[in-house]
């Protein structure tokens, strides 16, 4: 086994550097305030021992960075969880069929050389009359205006985020999942498991995630999947491209925490597979896994946008913060003009991704377990 | 050594051959059919029957969907690969081989410029955060670079092409050539092409740049934390000369693996942006070519990343043992 791990020492120094990073914005002036408190007051009654699960908060909550993230992340649960039961004047699909019956203004310039050699300006503008209230601009109305069929951005907003933030949760929850089950058999039975399992980690490592998800979405057009289902599959096939980086962490793990003196000892008491699996290997893989499905979480979100916004994730007319953004695509006078219509879910993407970036970064300071005092 | 590379690239068409059952049982389980769509106006104006059809998608190698059909399909697009063929472009028209080598290029000089600057910027940032660790100058840096990290491309692009195409008119929307332009020469093509890819490389650099960051910080932090960086600060060298000198070669060790991995990757080219900037670059071509359900293309393409990416983990690990001397192959 061991020259298998000296074939990737580049992976191997990934893992490692994700696993020690000593960055630890927080940790630096706790650490030495740890020693300061052992050396004024020697081992008591009035010390109290924190559990392990109660420093990795103190840890976690004194760096600012993770605090603003999960700020930011309890905002957009609440935005879109909640928002739509409190903010309830437009529906998800409700078109604005306003009397003030609104009008588009087409305007295109173009620039002429007349026959006498001089240049002059010709502007069209066309006027039409609307008979829903397109692409109206942020009013008390409609906080952030609507959009081009007349739906209200700002409720959209708040449903799109439902789909977005679901989608990622559910995804690298089930990633974990299977990635926890294969690495572990891999890295628990070696010999010719762990051959195959990893191999096929390899292929996956190997296929090219985005071309693969835009077949995907693009099958699932064919086949036409009612538009609400659709989200279930590219769920799915989320989840299926991937596992195997958890798998791949949680085998190093495991095949590191295999040679523990605790592992020989569990050994020795003859304790079962399953419950020196679960128990004993599994818990001492938690910290470096609940670091990567954080940070997973962020690329599942631009991900899920990403495919969204080729037309190939959540279809219109259901609201996904990609799918909102897509429209610039096909209707450039729209990126040109109305910003409230795109640039919205695209501050919210970002403030998800970075949530979770900043949650997953503080997590990793607070877990590492070198930092422990 | 050698008998090392022999394993990794015998293990490497393994994994390729995995890579391309997946994909191609995907590609033709995607039934939006070439034929279908190139004809669709035909059928429905009568002028081409089912048979002709049919007659069409023979030609095509698509007429048998039954998973026979398939696994001969496959097998037959195997075949030829092995025989240096990667099949006709249904939409391009041209040789799969000879659209992606010709429109490589492109792709590549857009990412080299980009990764160009990516290293620039990132590995100074990187270094000052972390001699500056905890500072302001940390901070400022660490919440830059993950904002860059968490952009969607696209919509990155979408407000640099409103603020700096539309809004300011400084770059061209879209495209990588002026069509407007008459008079062009060799010389006048070639800095309107650069005026083009201005946008794009300043996506690619803002989105790529934060990992990157992040990696050099992390590893400088873990080299000023080793035994001899102390003992260089206890001969009483100036602080200067232990980050440089000592520090900074090491730091080096894991970034020089990076760049080896990513060397391969240059070459694939980036679909979104491309797409967004409307750019002749492989990413685009490979996008339309999913649009249209261009079978061979998707195929090359994919099997071309996949070959990129192998050759890439190689290159890194291979890298490694050349830079570190404490690490050995097996």
């Amino acid at each position: 086994m061991e020259n298998e791990e000296i074939k990737s020492p580049s992976l191997q120094a990934a893992e490692d550097s994700v696993a020690q990073n000593p960055s630890a914005l927080a940790v630096g002036g706790e650490a030495e305030a740890a020693i300061e408190t052992e050396a004024a007051t020697p081992l008591d009654e009035n010390v109290k021992t924190l559990s392990p699960f109660r420093l990795v908060l103190k840890r976690f909550f004194r760096s600012k960075l993770s605090i603003v993230g999960l700020s930011i992340i309890i905002f957009l649960f609440l935005f879109s969880f909640l928002g739509p039961v409190i903010f309830h004047r437009w529906g998800e699909l409700d078109i604005d069929r306003g009397k003030n019956i609104a009008q588009t203004v087409d305007q295109s310039t173009i620039e002429t050389t007349l026959p006498d050699e001089s240049t002059a300006e010709i502007t069209q503008v066309i006027v039409t009359p609307q008979e829903i209230n397109a692409l109206a601009a942020p009013s008390l109305k409609h906080w952030l205006g609507t959009d081009e069929t007349g739906m209200d951005v700002f409720t959209r907003l708040m449903f799109g985020g439902r789909i977005s933030l679901l989608v990622s949760l559910l995804v690298v929850f089930l990633e974990t999942i299977l990635g926890v089950i294969l690495g572990g058999l891999a890295g628990y039975f070696g010999k010719w498991v762990d051959q195959v399992i990893m191999r096929i980690v390899d292929i996956f490592m190997c296929v090219p995630t985005f071309p693969l998800l835009l077949l995907a979405g693009s099958i699932l057009d064919a086949f036409e999947v009612d538009p609400s289902m659709r989200i279930y599959y590219l769920m799915m096939i989320l989840t299926l491209l991937g596992w195997s980086g958890t798998a791949r962490i949680v085998r190093g793990q495991i095949l590191f925490l295999r040679e523990q003196e605790y592992m020989v000892a569990a050994e020795a008491m003859g304790l079962s597979t399953p419950r020196k699996i679960f128990k004993h290997l599994v818990p001492n893989v938690m910290p470096q896994l609940i670091v990567s499905m954080t940070l997973g979480l962020g690329g599942t979100i631009l991900y899920e946008a990403s495919l969204s916004y080729l037309g190939l994730g959540v279809q219109a007319p259901y609201a996904a913060w990609g799918t909102m953004i897509s429209i610039i695509s096909k209707n450039p006078n729209i990126l040109q003009n109305n910003l409230w219509v795109w640039g919205p879910p695209g501050v919210a993407i970002i403030l998800a991704v970075l949530g979770f970036n900043f949650i997953g970064d503080g997590l990793r300071d607070a877990l590492d377990p070198r930092m422990k005092r | 050594m050698f008998k090392y590379i022999v394993k990794r690239l015998l293990l490497g068409l393994l994994i390729l051959f995995g890579v391309s059952v997946i994909i191609y049982t995907l590609v033709r389980i995607m039934p939006t059919d070439f034929v279908d769509n190139q004809f669709l106006s035909q059928v429905n104006q009568g002028t081409i029957g089912a048979e002709d059809l049919q007659r069409m998608k023979a030609l095509y190698g698509l007429s048998d969907n039954s998973f026979l059909g398939i696994i001969k399909g496959y097998f037959q697009w195997l075949g030829n690969l092995l025989r240096g063929d990667l099949g006709n472009s249904f939409k391009y028209q041209d040789p799969v081989k000879e659209v992606i080598s010709k429109n490589m290029w492109t792709s590549f000089f857009l990412a080299f410029v980009a990764m160009f600057f990516q290293f620039l910027i990132a590995i100074p940032l990187g270094v000052t955060a972390a001699t500056h660790q905890y500072s302001v100058r940390d901070y400022a840096v660490t919440v830059f670079t993950m904002i860059g990290i968490s952009l969607p491309s696209f919509f990155f692009a979408a407000i640099l092409i409103k603020v700096f195409a539309v809004d300011l008119g400084w770059f061209p929307v879209q495209g990588a050539l002026d069509a407007s332009v008459t008079d062009s020469n060799v010389f006048t093509d070639f800095f309107d092409n650069i005026h083009h890819m201005i946008l794009p490389i300043v996506t690619l650099v803002v989105i790529n740049i934060g990992s990157l960051m992040r990696y050099t910080r992390t590893n400088t932090l873990e080299v000023l934390n080793a035994d001899y960086i102390r003992t260089a600060r206890a001969k009483g060298l100036k602080e200067s000369r232990v980050i440089y000198k000592h520090a900074f070669r090491n730091t080096m060790i894991p970034l020089v693996t990076l760049l080896a991995g990513t060397l391969p990757t240059l070459f694939s080219g980036a679909m979104i942006v491309e797409q967004v900037f409307a750019i002749p670059g492989i990413g685009n071509m490979a996008y339309k070519a999913q649009v249209a359900g261009d079978i061979p293309f998707i195929m090359g393409y994919n099997m071309f990343l996949a070959v990129l990416s192998v050759l890439g983990t190689l290159l890194a690990d291979l890298m490694y043992v050349v830079v570190d001397p404490r690490v050995k192959l097996k």
